[in-house]
């Protein structure tokens, strides 16, 4: 019988990368006018694959995030593209919202479960 | 755990969007006047953004608003009361083509950072919600 935090590890963790993940993309879109401002981001499956493996989700988030390289540098020297930082932002959102609902799913389950329906 | 949140990103890159959007307005307002000598003439005013760092996240702040050192061009209009001696008025400093470029620009960094404050909001209360 695992524990309620080994059933929540999976997508619990994966809601937190998320979530930081979508911080990091508002940063980069708030900064989209600051002269010298490097966009920064997520790997998100290779932060995911660290945290599985028994790293704690900060430090997985920590080694995990980089500078964005641009597809045409600008001579401010800031590395923002509004329409990447954009996509990204909305499919982050989008899979947010997809592992939110797994998330819910298992509280579901173990209610009903608990109730024995 | 860091003391910014994604509310405070956006909010405070909005605020700054705003300021730069007050500079747009006075130096549009200013642009077609006329001044008696160079040194009084109107400069157009730009604000200075510095990015602020808070663990992973960062948002924006006016550091300061300058002046720019553009030079004020000079005109022969000697039927103007406010002309010069050799009958010259100094015309504001200001760019209109590059401010309403600047304006857009501005219009869309505010609305990009609206969207992201309604997303993370609509994903905060779906998180807190939890039916």
């Amino acid at each position: 019988m695992p524990s309620l935090d080994q059933v929540f590890a999976l997508n619990g963790g994966a809601l937190q990368l998320r979530s930081q993940r979508l911080n990091m993309l508002a940063s980069n879109i708030a900064n989209a006018s600051t002269p010298g401002y490097k966009a920064k981001d997520l790997d998100f499956d290779r932060a995911m694959q660290q945290a599985q493996n028994g790293s704690t989700v900060d430090k997985a988030m920590d080694d995990h995030t980089g500078f964005r390289v641009p597809l045409q540098p600008s001579l401010d020297g800031n590395t923002v593209e509004l329409s990447v930082e954009q996509t990204l932002f909305a499919e982050n959102a989008i899979q947010y919202r997809t592992t939110l609902s797994f998330l819910q799913a298992e509280v579901a389950t173990i209610k009903r479960a608990l109730k024995g329906e | 755990m860091s003391g910014m949140n994604v509310f405070d990103v956006a909010g405070r890159a909005m605020s700054a969007q705003m300021v730069r959007l007050n500079t747009t307005a006075s130096n549009l307002a200013n642009a077609q006047t006329d001044y008696s000598s160079k040194d009084e003439a109107y400069r157009a005013m730009r604000p200075v953004f510095r990015s602020v760092m808070d663990d992973n996240m960062a948002t924006i702040d006016v550091e300061r608003v300058v002046q720019t050192d553009a030079e004020p061009q000079k005109r022969y209009d000697p039927n103007n009361p406010i002309a010069d001696k050799e009958g010259y008025v100094w015309e504001a400093a200001v760019d209109e083509t590059a401010e309403l470029i600047d304006m857009l620009e501005t219009a869309r960094n505010y609305q990009n950072n609206v969207q992201v404050l309604q997303t993370a909001k609509s994903l905060i209360l779906e998180t807190v919600r939890n039916q």
